[in-house]
Formats: structure tokens, C-alpha cells, sequence
């Protein structure tokens, strides 16, 4: 079997590209994708610890699913909002966007 | 509602008055009369109800009527207030209830209700009269007094400080109640503060009555901390009594001798015997109703009713020959102030102040019986004298009405209308007054037989002869032979005769409200005397005298009635009538004051007592208040201390101002704390773009430092 440390690396550097997406991103859309990337990697984690733990109980796929429930919902949420900014302010760029200064 | 309950309400009318007239009703004359008036009947009505129920006890001495509640806490125990009606507090209530009411009655007419404003009267002078056009001329009349609701207030105050001092069944509540009257005299006195001779004796009476209320209070703290109570009951038992006799204090008196001299001092201030004396001749220059107030309803009375409350301690150390000092020395104040006021009296032509100096010296008639233990003999004449006293009073107010009636009828104002020389023939034209004046006048010289001045004077006699006072005999008797004298002159003067002036000529009678108490009470004048008619007057065997049963059963020991004897009886006799006679035929003739031979300076100025107290104690009061309190310790030694605090804590001020909270306050911390912030926020404004992947970054930053910082300095 693969060492866990294999995954745990590769959900980190996933996680790690998602978070440079979210800082880095100019576009929203993009800046969305990039959160869709780091909650995949706690997926894998999720995955991974349950495989390696306890096979007999279900919790690390539950969690899984859930994150997969809510990410399906923020993404939902979160092109109404883009799609709501873009239609007020004509932009996606993430740096127009500055509506929360003082 | 028991007779208890009843007593604790009798002085309540009156206060209630009071506060009712101050508060409420003072706009309105009837209103105020009416409250007022009305008080006093309900004391009167409830005084009388008490009364008749204490003469039906048997032993009401043993068994008086009494209530006392906890009333102040003292360590373990308590300071027990309440009321007490023995036989001398009902005779009290007697008549001072009915006397009280019958002043506030004349009150209303003497102070003419019912007629118009007057033209240009102020408050605070007497009203001057006023101008009204009857068929078809003008013409002047009495005119009401501007401060009417203000007078019965003040009555019905010092209606109530009696009250509570007859009830009262205890030293301390006793001497509030002579508080209030103290008080109540002098914003009586002084009621027409308009008037700089009003003003003044208000301020006499206060301070010399004050003189002897502070010994008063002396002989109360010391009988209190020597006893631990304050409760007549208490302290007149035998065991309490035999103590403070058996002890001596200071210059060799028992304890029970110096309490009662201490407490004799208050009463010679109260009841102005000599040397306190003073203030009661001018204390004349209130309202008549005040005058008979204070003459025989309340404050003199209350001095002697104190010193008959405290006879048992006054007597604790006597054993029936050899008076003790303390007797001594009241006796001899009284029977000195007897003579002295009476050879006073002589002389005056003011009508009320022959009345003042007649009082002082019945009083002291009073307090020389006290002195040689003849209690029921001055409780007798105390009763009597406040009937014949009132009636006298309220007649000389009525007679001064009368001739003032005459002044504003002839317009002529410098002539006095309380000037007995510018009277005379008063006798028809006020017919009621002259006739009530008349029995009252021959009830204080003591006319024989009839008069209830007679009985109780001729009681005092038997008793100093009896028990061989001679000197006290002498002396009153000579008292009693002046007192007819100048009553006989007085009567003479004012009612005899031609009119002197034209003023008495249009003298006219007053209206009922001030002739109807003058009626009722020559009726006591009269008869009450007949209450007390020794039981074996001239060898007669008549039934037991009901006063001396009565009030005798006060003491413990019930005291014995004076074997009767003829001496003292045929002195009375001679000295009332051959007193009369002398003072008829004298006066008959007079016409103008140049013809009196009795109007010796020495005797008229009252042997300068006013300037010999003025000289030795005003004067240098005066001086010592003015150089040494006032410029000496005041404005040198006080105020140079005060100067120096001033500028010391004024410059220390500045110095903290000016060094430290200034600089150091305000411009370091209180200016400089608002700096650093308002630097920071300019600072800080600037990381907040409003930008959410800056504060993303900003977030990611800090947890990797705080993670570091963590993981190297709490972790490893």
C-alpha cells in the first residue's frame, strides 16, 4: 500500500495551489476554483486517515460527502454573488472589488 | 375610648390648629378663627370629660389615670414617655382648658373681627382703624387686625406646649411642652414686631425665661443621671426619694435639695419671680389675649405647676420643723417677690402692668406657700388666681378697647388709652366689664366670704401661721394688705368716678365674643373658691374641704388640713377690706396724676431694677461681645488663622496647577494619549483597502508567525 505520507503530500501541495489561486487570482471565477482545490484536498485527507484508521466506521467518508454537499452549495452561492457584483459594477476582477474599505 | 386614649389626644386640637391655620387657612379669618376656636373647645370638652372621671376614683393618687409607651432606647433600657392625670393634673386640666378657651373666644373680638380693613394698618403694628361713611359723614371705627389668622396659630402653639406639659408623666416631655410655651411667648410678645418696645421685650422674655431654662435643664440631666429616670412615678417612690435625701452633693445640700433648687431656678425664669422678674411688665406689650395667656392660663402657671409636680423632692429632705435650705430659699424668693412686686404695682398707671406686678407677686404668694410646704394651700391659689387673673386681664383688655373706641371717636391719638388717669367713670358706659372687672378685682384682693380669692389666699395664712412661719406671714400679709390697695386704686381710677378725659367719655362696650368670657369666668372667680372651705372654719363643723381631700391625695402622705385659727383669718379680713377701703378713699378724689403721692421715682421705675441688670450684665455683655469675641477672637485670633489657610491652600493650588497638571496631565497624558492614537489610526488606515485577498493574506501571514512563534517558544 502506499505510505499515507504520499497523500498527505499531495493533498498539501494541492492545498497549497488552491491557496495561491485564492491570493493570487484577479478573477472571482478563478479565485472559487481555487477554494474547490483546497477543500478537494481536505477530501483527500479525509479519505486517506479513514482508509488508514478505522475501515469498519464510515466518518471519514460522511465528512467527505458533507464537504462535497457544502462545496456544491458555496459554489452556488458563490457565482449568484459574482454574478450579482458583475451585473452592478460590470467587473469580476477581485481587486475592483472593494466595497469593504472603512 | 378609654380615658387613656383620651388623654394622649387632649392637646392635639391645638397643634393641629396650628399647623392647619400656618399651612392651609391663613387667607381666611373665619376659617382660621373657626379651627381655631374650635380646638379649643374640643381640649376644653375633653379636659372636662377627664376631669369628672377623675373625680370619680376612688384614691386617684394611688390610682391615676396613666399611659407611658418606649419611646427613646437607652442601652438596656428604654425612655418611657406617656401621661399621667393625678388629682393635681386634673385640676390642671380644669382650668386650664376652660380659661384657654375662653382666650381664644375674646380673642376673636378683640381683635375685631367683623369689621373693615383699616386705612393704612401694616402687619406687624396694631391696627390703626379705619374711615366709613355712615349717614352721610364720615367716621372712624376699629379696624380688623392685619394679622388675625397668624394669632390664633400662634395660641393654639402655645395652647398645645401647655397641654403637654399638664399630661405629661415625665420631666423631659414636661420641659418640651415649657419649650414651646417659651417659644410661643416670644412670637406673642413680640407680635406687633412693627413696634421697637414689642420687639425688644420679646427678646427680654425669651433670654431671661432662657436663663432659668438652662439651670432647669441642669437639675432634669442630673436627676437623670442620678435616678436613671425621668418618670414622676419613678422617681417619687420612697425608696428613690430616701436616696437623693440621704446623700449630699455639693455645698452641703442633699441631692434631692440641689435637683429641686436647680429646678426651682427654672421656675423663678418661668413664673418671673425675683430676680428673673424682669421680662413679665414688659412681655404687656403683646395683645391682651396674650397678656391673659401667659398670666393665667399657661407659662406662669407652668412654673408653678412645675415646682407643685416636684414638691415631694423639694420636701424629701424636710421633717416637718427645721425648713431645709432649699425650702429656705423658695420661700424667701417667694414671699420678697410678693412684697416687692406688690410695692411695684403701687405705682404704675399703665392698667396692665399693674396686673403684671400683681401677678409676679401672687405668684410668689404661690412659691412662698411651696416653700414652707403648704401644697395644697399654692395649688389652691394657683387655680383660683388663674380665674381672677384671666377675668382681670381679658376686663383691662377690654377697657383699653373700650377707650380706644373713644380715642378714634375724638381722632385725639397722643392720648394713651392703657392710662388709668385718662379713665375714669367707665362704669356706665361699659356696664359687662365693670361688673366682671369688679368681682375680679375683690377676688385677688381676697373680698371675705364670697370670693375665691379669699379662700385660697386665706389658706396660704392659716398654713404659715399654723406651722409658725411667722416671718412668710408677715410678709404676705403685708403683700395681701398692698394687693387690695392697688386693686381697690385700679378699680377706682378706671371705672369710678367722673370721666377724666373725653376719650373715656365715648368709651363704649365691647362685643360679645370679648364679654361673654369675661361672664364666665367671673363665675369661677367666684365660686371656685368655694371648693375648698376648711373644714373647721370658725370651729363650725362643715363637711371635709373637697379641694384639700382632692388634690391632698396627689402625695403619697396625705398632707393635714391647718387647725383653724382665729389669727390668721382676721388678718385676711383686715387686709383685704381695710386694703379696699384704703384704696377707695384715697383714689376717690384723684383727678390728675400730680395728686398721687405714691408716684415716687424709686417706686415707678421698679427700683431700677431694668437699669442696674442693664448696667451690670447688658453693658459689659455688650462690651465683652464686642472687643473681645467680636475683635479680639473673631476678627484677630479666628480670622488670622483663617487668613492664613486661605492663601496657603491658594498658592498650593496654583503650584499643582501650574507645575504638574498642566504640563504633566494635560500635555503629556491627556493630550499626548489622544496623539499616539490618532497616529496609529492614520497609520493603520492604510492596510484597510477593502480588499478580501489582502486581508486573506494579511490572515495567512499572521497565522504562520503566531504559528512559529507557537511552535518554537511553547512547543519546543
Amino acid at each position: 500500500m502506499v505510505p499515507i505520507s504520499w497523500y498527505l503530500i499531495f493533498a498539501a501541495a494541492l492545498f497549497c495551489i488552491g491557496l495561491f489561486g485564492v491570493l493570487s487570482r484577479r478573477n472571482a471565477v478563478a479565485i472559487l476554483l481555487g477554494v474547490e482545490l483546497m477543500l478537494n484536498a481536505v477530501n483527500i485527507n479525509l479519505a486517506a486517515f479513514w482508509r488508514y484508521g478505522n475501515v469498519t466506521q464510515m466518518a471519514g467518508q460522511v465528512f467527505a460527502i458533507i464537504v462535497f454537499a457544502v462545496a456544491a452549495a458555496e459554489v452556488a452561492v458563490g457565482l449568484a454573488l459574482v454574478i450579482s457584483v458583475y451585473r452592478r459594477r460590470n467587473t469580476v476582477v477581485a481587486d475592483d472589488i472593494d466595497m469593504m474599505k472603512w | 375610648m378609654t380615658t387613656e386614649t383620651l388623654i394622649w389626644l387632649i392637646p392635639l386640637p391645638p397643634v393641629l390648629a396650628f399647623f392647619l391655620i400656618v399651612l392651609f387657612t391663613n387667607k381666611s379669618k373665619v376659617l382660621s378663627h373657626t379651627i381655631g376656636v374650635g380646638a379649643a373647645i374640643f381640649s376644653w370638652l375633653a379636659s372636662w370629660y377627664v376631669f369628672w372621671q377623675a373625680t370619680h376614683v376612688e384614691h386617684l393618687g394611688e390610682h391615676p389615670f396613666e399611659s407611658a409607651i418606649n419611646w427613646l432606647p437607652t442601652g438596656n433600657t428604654w425612655l418611657k414617655i406617656g401621661v399621667l392625670i393625678d388629682p393635681l393634673g386634673a385640676v390642671m386640666l380644669f382650668f386650664v382648658s376652660i380659661t384657654i378657651f375662653m382666650i381664644f373666644l375674646y380673642s376673636v373680638g378683640y381683635h375685631n373681627f367683623g369689621q373693615p380693613k383699616g386705612d393704612h394698618d401694616h402687619k406687624g403694628l396694631p391696627p390703626h382703624g379705619a374711615t366709613v361713611e355712615e349717614h352721610g359723614h364720615k367716621h372712624v371705627v376699629p379696624s380688623v387686625e392685619p394679622m388675625y389668622s397668624r394669632f390664633f396659630a400662634f395660641l393654639g402653639l402655645f395652647a398645645f406646649g401647655m397641654y403637654v406639659l399638664v399630661v405629661s408623666d415625665n420631666l423631659l416631655t414636661m420641659f418640651v411642652g415649657w419649650e414651646i410655651m417659651g417659644l410661643c411667648s416670644y412670637l406673642l410678645i413680640g407680635f406687633w414686631y412693627g413696634k421697637p418696645s414689642a420687639r425688644n421685650a420679646a427678646v427680654k422674655a425669651f433670654m431671661t425665661t432662657r436663663i432659668g431654662d438652662v439651670f432647669m435643664l441642669l437639675g432634669i440631666s442630673y436627676l437623670y443621671s442620678v435616678t436613671g429616670t425621668l418618670s414622676f412615678r419613678e422617681i417619687f417612690t420612697e425608696e428613690t426619694l430616701h436616696m437623693l435625701a440621704e446623700n449630699t452633693t455639693y455645698f452641703g445640700m442633699t441631692v434631692s435639695g440641689f435637683i429641686a433648687l436647680l429646678l426651682f431656678i427654672g421656675t423663678v425664669g418661668k413664673s418671673a419671680q425675683w430676680p428673673l422678674h424682669v421680662w413679665l411688665p414688659d412681655a404687656m406689650e403683646g395683645p391682651t389675649p396674650v397678656s391673659a395667656m401667659i398670666h393665667a392660663a399657661t407659662m406662669v402657671s407652668a412654673g408653678v405647676y412645675a415646682v407643685i409636680r416636684m414638691f415631694p423632692l423639694l420636701t424629701a429632705d424636710f421633717h416637718g420643723h427645721e425648713l431645709t435650705t432649699t425650702m429656705t430659699i423658695v420661700a424667701f424668693i417667694g414671699a420678697f417677690t410678693a412684697i416687692f412686686a406688690a410695692t411695684i404695682a403701687l405705682a404704675q398707671n399703665d392698667i396692665k402692668r399693674v396686673l403684671a406686678y400683681s401677678t409676679i407677686s401672687q405668684l410668689g404668694f404661690m412659691i412662698a406657700a411651696l416653700g414652707i410646704g403648704a401644697y395644697v394651700a399654692a395649688t389652691f391659689h394657683l387655680v383660683t388666681h388663674a380665674f381672677f387673673k384671666a377675668l382681670l386681664f381679658l376686663g383691662s383688655g377690654s377697657v383699653i378697647h373700650g377707650m380706644e373706641h373713644g380715642v378714634l371717636h375724638t381722632g385725639n391719638h397722643d392720648v394713651d388709652p392703657q392710662d388709668m388717669y385718662n379713665m375714669g367713670g367707665l362704669r356706665h358706659k361699659m356696664p359687662i366689664t365693670f361688673w366682671t372687672f369688679l368681682i375680679g378685682g375683690f377676688a385677688l384682693s381676697g373680698f371675705p366670704l364670697i370670693t375665691a380669692g379669699f379662700w385660697s389666699k386665706d389658706e396660704i395664712f392659716a398654713d404659715a401661721f399654723g406651722h409658725g412661719h411667722m416671718a412668710v406671714f408677715v410678709t404676705l400679709a403685708f403683700a395681701a394688705l398692698l394687693t387690695a390697695f392697688y386693686t381697690m386704686r385700679q378699680i377706682t381710677l378706671t371705672f369710678l368716678g367722673e370721666p377724666r378725659t373725653k376719650e373715656a367719655e365715648h368709651a363704649q362696650e365691647t362685643p360679645w365674643t370679648m364679654t361673654a368670657p369675661l361672664v364666665v369666668l367671673s363665675f369661677f372667680a367666684v365660686t371656685f373658691g368655694w371648693v375648698g372651705i376648711p373644714e373647721d372654719f370658725l370651729g363650725l363643723r362643715l363637711s371635709p374641704s373637697w379641694f384639700h381631700e382632692f388634690v391632698g391625695g396627689t402625695l403619697a402622705e396625705h398632707p393635714e388640713a391647718v387647725v383653724f385659727s382665729w389669727v390668721p383669718f382676721l388678718t385676711s379680713l383686715v387686709v383685704a377690706l381695710g386694703g379696699l377701703t384704703l384704696g377707695y378713699l384715697v383714689y376717690r378724689n384723684l383727678n390728675s396724676v400730680s395728686e398721687d403721692r405714691l408716684q415716687i421715682p424709686f417706686l415707678k421705675n421698679k427700683y431700677y431694677f431694668d437699669e442696674i441688670y442693664d448696667a451690670v450684665f447688658v453693658k459689659p455683655i455688650y462690651w465683652f461681645s464686642e472687643n473681645v469675641v467680636y475683635k479680639f477672637m473673631d476678627q484677630g485670633v479666628i480670622d488670622g488663622i483663617l487668613h492664613i489657610f486661605g492663601p496657603t491652600t491658594g498658592g498650593i493650588g496654583s503650584f499643582i496647577r501650574n507645575k504638574f497638571d498642566l504640563p504633566v496631565i494635560n500635555r503629556f497624558i491627556g493630550d499626548g494619549s489622544a496623539d499616539v492614537t490618532y497616529w496609529f489610526g492614520g497609520k493603520l488606515r492604510a492596510i484597510q483597502t477593502g480588499r478580501v485577498q489582502q486581508y486573506l493574506m494579511f490572515a495567512l501571514v499572521t497565522f504562520i508567525i503566531i504559528g512559529a512563534v507557537l511552535y518554537f517558544f511553547v512547543l519546543a
